[in-house]
């Protein structure tokens, strides 16, 4: 399986992404992309950019072991992950993620597993920068309980000593 | 061992990391971070709900009872919010 992890300050281009993962191929059936893109608002409210925070070395790793995770329940035969840091304006993509498979289920369902997970356990922290550039401007996004449990329905059934917790 | 603090964690700390010489006793992530708590106002802040702040040993996500002996990086951050 082809494994891409990036972590960038600069755009990416699905386009080339997809052409990377599949150029001389012929055994992948199946590409799904999944692209997070900034939005221009953050709870109804304008915002200039998002800047984002990350631990290097752990985003990597923990990016890599969900594909691995991933990779162990379906039959993937390429994945390319590009998360972007510093700061992204509205209509820019913030993340990549890309699968490919020999049919469709594995690329459409393994693509979403990560997502749900990136988004609960990579570490990244968006900052939102409101319109204006004062210091005081910057916020802090805070987590969603909806992303919680959109990564909890991955999860296999629980043992007896985690479902205590 | 070296101590790194990420996004509102480290603001609120005052510095992205530092080193650490915690005194014996001290053998879980939640003994740490109780230890951690009484060096100062800025801490006491970052941890005020320490159920909130998540923490990784060697970048691996661990929990509060991991225990910290031979860690070489343990991490503190705010819940994630990338993607």
């Amino acid at each position: 399986m082809t494994i891409t992890i990036r972590l960038q300050r600069e755009a990416f281009d699905a386009a080339n992404e997809i052409a990377a993962l599949t150029r001389n191929r012929t055994d992948i059936g199946a590409v799904v992309t999944f692209t997070g893109i900034c939005r221009a608002d953050e709870n109804g409210e304008p915002i200039a950019a998002l800047n984002l925070e990350h631990y290097p070395d752990m985003a990597e790793a923990e990016i890599g072991r969900h594909i691995e995770a991933a990779r162990q329940r379906w039959p993937l035969l390429g994945v390319t992950v590009i998360h972007r840091y510093g700061r992204i304006a509205p209509g820019e993509g913030i993340v990549l993620v890309v699968t490919a498979s020999s049919h469709r289920e594995a690329a459409f369902a393994a693509a979403e597993f990560l997502m749900d997970y990136l988004k609960t356990r990579a570490p990244f922290w968006k900052q939102v920068e409101k319109p204006g550039g004062k210091t005081s401007d910057k916020i802090w996004v805070e987590a969603k309980a909806s992303d919680d449990s959109a990564a909890e329905r991955w999860k296999p059934v629980p043992t007896k000593r985690e479902a205590a917790n | 061992m070296k101590v790194r603090y990420f996004a509102w964690v480290r603001e609120r700390v005052g510095k992205a990391e530092e080193d650490i010489d915690p005194p014996d006793g001290i053998a879980t992530v939640g003994d740490l971070v109780a230890w951690l708590t009484r060096r100062g106002e800025g801490y006491a802040y970052a941890f005020e709900n320490p159920n909130v702040v998540r923490s990784a040993i060697d970048k691996r996500h661990v929990r509060s009872d991991a225990r910290i002996a031979g860690a070489g990086e343990i991490a503190f951050f705010p819940p994630m919010t990338g993607g």
